[in-house]
């Protein structure tokens, strides 16, 4: 068993060395010095107080997004609808940032919980759905977010502005910002978000590990039939599941409504937050404490890339494609167990 | 004589057990050789081993007096050697021929797959061997026997010499068992050797020339089955005594527990199998339900246990209604339910086996308070039952799927008696054990009798109904056609009221 949890955590260790050889291989193809580009990019996400400061912005939503597919896919279902339910969370805490005027104490949790709730209803309808009719969740999912991307453009430009493309900054009494954490930073846009991130996943972490609804989640998720048999409610726990998945997502999407950008634009196509959800979740193998470190990981990569074209004249698009590869390798998994057993057993 | 197959002092390791231990097993041409052994002895690893699937760390193996390495299965497929798994390998919506040629696809000049050419070939191997399977028919349309008689096709078409049978008659009725049996006879006739891995001491005797017993890994001998009997057999294998007959006083029933009446029930497809059925278990007695497959039993079962609605009648437990109430609700009324597929209902296999025992109960004091689970209370109750219920396994954190057949088995025994329910259901509660492993199970379900609960077993091995059942209900087509006492009624009688036949007017007699 030891060997078994040992080697679930090389996997993502090992796929993440093997993507940066990998990177380094197109590097050096293409003309450019891999040294000198891991260096930038190194120095683009932990050079300095800024940078520091610019990833872990990044990775906050990251976070989010990551425990709301990881949770999802703890009870077995995939949810693809992590992309939607950031925009939804993110327009309903911009909403009431604008619309409330309130004491900070009141107004900021209340910004974050509509925004949860907001995320939560878009991972409701598919968890019914799939409850109640057995529809597949990944379709209904995917057809969840463009409802949210054309929706939330919609209510920016005819309820939250006059035609504009962006709305107007939320009171300060709904912000995440924090003039402390950004003059430690060089003025980066470092939020109080990350505390709630990290809370959040100690969250998943305790419901998945320490209750008794985590024990059904789980169980519906690897057992349906013996679940049913046990007499859980199979159909309250997938709806509960996406329930919660999606108020994970909708909480990512509060991040960059309170924290980031303090506004909410016409977007004219997804985040990608929720995507790279799917993708830092599987990197994480679905567990909490994983989803932060894949979350750091990509939030670091991203942030870093930005130095690549200017530090080593590296273009940004390589950091994707090392980022592609890292999942690609974390995705072809079992080579990488089939290798490292047999080479257990040679060494022995 | 001269010998097929020899597999001289076999050693097999995986981490931290000896799975094969200088084991020796010779099989002569043309003969039936059983490898016996409980759940866990090692007679899978050993073929595994032989089909080369495993490398063994000591021994060697030969094929017609030459030393061969066997290091993968297709070496194994070219020596000759064919394996029926226990758990076919067929694929369904594909008809008998695809699945047969499937990897070895007979090809015409321009590429096209010579289907024609593979049905006619198929008919005939089919033919000779009496298999009676027609080649176009798809798997997913005929019965478990075909498919298991599919999968010998398949082993035939490759040009298999040597035929691996893994518990065979697991999936079989008693019927099909005669045929499979006759179908063994026929390819010894056609020259074919045959190797047999059971625990069913009755097939060996019926079947077999001789006998290699394993046990714990360790090869107890080679015994000639004409030398030998059921008894000897059995102490070999298990290292002791068993008895046969389940020892047990008469019953003393009590009071009516369960009450059924005019129940219908449908399946899935929404075809009724239960029509108007009418039951009674009273306390301190067991009613053994017998019944050729697809009778109703499942659904009958499913219908009491709340798994599926019933589409009219009563169900009472101790008077109480207790018709379609959810699961939950029937669980916590008083019911226990060993159930017929032990992976499918009974496990959640990828949880641990500690977190099993608790898997209708977990939401309970002092299991959890509030929605917060107590790890050290539902693992000091893993360990009791684990104890308690005899299941092996190396700890309570390791995943059920690890465990054997039978300790899984014994697991969901001791967690279901455990919450002593006023009716405990017992479906196939000892299908594709040991003996060993059936003695305890019908040991434990008498005890539970003796202490005034109600049991409803259901089996389709005549002999399990026979022996632990105080009464036996006869099922067919969804309904109880006869209630009949194991002491005025013997095998043939109830094979016919189970084929649906009334017997001396038996129909209502009690």
């Amino acid at each position: 068993m030891t060997t078994n949890r040992l080697i679930s955590i090389l996997i993502p260790i090992i796929s993440v060395i093997l993507g940066l050889i990998a990177g380094a291989i197109i590097m050096l193809i293409s003309g450019h010095n891999p040294i000198e580009g891991y260096a930038a990019l190194w120095n683009g996400a932990f050079g300095d107080q800024y940078t520091l400061g610019e990833t872990i912005r990044r990775t906050t939503p990251y976070i989010f997004t990551g425990l709301a597919v990881a949770f999802a896919f703890r009870s077995g279902l995939f949810n693809i609808g992590a992309e939607g339910q950031v925009m939804v969370g993110w327009l309903a805490a911009v909403w009431v940032g604008l619309a409330v005027d309130a004491p900070m104490y009141i107004h900021l949790p209340l910004a974050l919980i509509t925004a949860a709730a907001a995320g939560a209803v878009w991972g409701f309808v598919p968890g019914l759905l799939k409850a109640k009719l057995g529809v597949h969740e990944v379709i209904v999912t995917i057809m969840m977010n463009y409802i949210a991307l054309y929706s939330m453009n919609a209510i920016i430009r005819n309820v939250l502005t006059e035609k504009k493309t962006t709305t107007a900054e939320i009171h300060g009494s709904a912000s995440l910002a924090s003039e402390w954490l950004q003059s430690i930073t060089y003025f980066s846009r470092m939020h109080y978000g990350i505390l709630i991130a990290l809370f959040a996943a100690i969250i998943m972490w305790f419901i998945i590990q320490r209750t008794s609804i985590g024990y059904e989640l789980k169980a519906v998720g690897f057992n349906r039939h013996a679940s049913k048999y046990a007499g859980m409610n199979v159909s309250k726990n997938i709806i509960l599941s996406m329930v919660i998945a999606g108020a994970f997502a909708g909480l990512g999407g509060a991040m960059e409504g309170l924290g980031t950008y303090g506004t909410v634009s016409v977007m004219s196509g997804f985040t990608n937050l929720g995507f790279d959800g799917i993708a830092v979740a599987l990197l994480g193998g679905n567990n909490a404490f994983g989803v932060v470190l894949a979350a750091i990981l990509f939030g670091a990569l991203k942030e870093g890339a930005g130095q690549m074209p200017t530090g080593a004249g590296v273009p940004t698009e390589l950091v994707d494609i090392i980022i592609a590869l890292i999942i690609l390798f974390v995705a072809s998994s079992y080579i990488i167990r089939w290798a490292l057993l047999r080479f257990k057993k040679e060494g022995k | 004589m001269e010998y097929v197959i020899e597999m001289l002092n076999i050693r097999k390791e995986f981490p931290g057990v000896v799975a094969n231990d200088d084991i020796t097993m010779q099989v002569k041409k043309g003969e039936i050789h059983a490898l016996l052994g409980e759940n866990g002895a090692g007679k899978s690893t050993l073929m595994n081993v032989l089909f080369g699937l495993y490398q063994p760390e000591k021994g060697e193996i030969r094929i017609n007096n030459e030393r061969v390495n066997i290091t993968n299965p297709n070496i194994a497929n070219d020596l000759g050697i064919g394996m029926v798994h226990q758990h076919f390998m067929l694929v369904e919506p594909f008809t008998v021929t695809q699945n047969i040629i499937l990897g070895s696809e007979p090809t015409r000049k321009s590429g096209k797959i010579d289907i024609k050419r593979a049905e006619k070939e198929i008919r005939e191997l089919s033919d000779r061997y009496g298999l009676k399977v027609d080649p176009t028919a798809k798997i997913s349309d005929i019965s478990v026997g075909m498919q298991q008689r599919v999968e010998i096709l398949k082993t035939l078409y490759r040009g298999a010499n040597i035929l691996i049978f893994d518990e065979p008659t697991a999936v079989l009725t008693p019927q099909e068992i005669k045929e499979l049996i006759e179908i063994m006879h026929a390819l010894i006739r056609e020259g074919k050797s045959i190797i047999l891995i059971t625990h069913k001491l009755k097939e060996i005797m019926e079947v077999c020339d001789r006998c290699t017993v394993m046990r714990k890994g360790k090869g107890i001998g080679t015994v000639d089955v004409k030398d030998t009997n059921v008894n000897e057999l059995a102490s070999l294998m298990v290292g002791r005594k068993v008895s046969f007959t389940t020892e047990k006083t008469l019953a003393n029933p009590k009071e009516v527990v369960l009450q059924i009446a005019d129940l219908f029930v449908k399946d899935t497809r929404k075809v009724e199998l239960v029509k108007g059925l009418n039951l009674e278990i009273k306390a301190g007695e067991i009613v053994g339900i017998a019944g050729i497959d697809g009778n109703g039993q499942t659904e009958l079962i499913e219908a009491l246990t709340g798994l599926t609605k019933a589409e009219s009648g009563t169900i009472k437990l101790r008077g109480k209604p207790i018709t379609n109430l959810k699961p939950r609700k029937v669980t916590e009324s008083g019911i226990g339910h060993i159930p017929q597929d032990r992976h499918k209902y009974g496990l959640v296999l990828d949880y641990p086996i500690g977190e099993n025992m608790v898997l209708q109960t977990y939401y309970k004091e002092p299991f959890s308070k509030g929605t917060i689970l107590n790890y050290k209370e539902i693992y000091k109750k893993a360990t009791e039952l684990i104890q308690e219920y005899d299941v092996r396994t190396p700890s309570a954190y390791t995943k059920a799927s690890a465990l054997s057949g039978g300790n899984q088995q014994k697991a969901i025994i001791g967690r279901e008696i455990d919450r002593s329910p006023d009716l405990l259901i017992a479906a196939q509660p000892t299908r594709g054990l040991d003996v060993g492993a059936i003695e305890f199970i019908h040991k434990r379900l008498i005890e539970e009798r003796d202490k005034g609960r109600a049991i409803l077993l259901v089996s389709f091995e005549l002999d399990e109904i026979m022996d632990v059942s105080d009464r036996i209900a006869v099922m067919f087509d969804g309904e109880v056609v006869a209630e009949l006492n194991p002491e005025q009624t013997n095998e043939q009688e109830l094979g016919l009221l189970m084929a649906g036949s009334q017997v001396n007017g038996a129909g209502e007699n009690q």
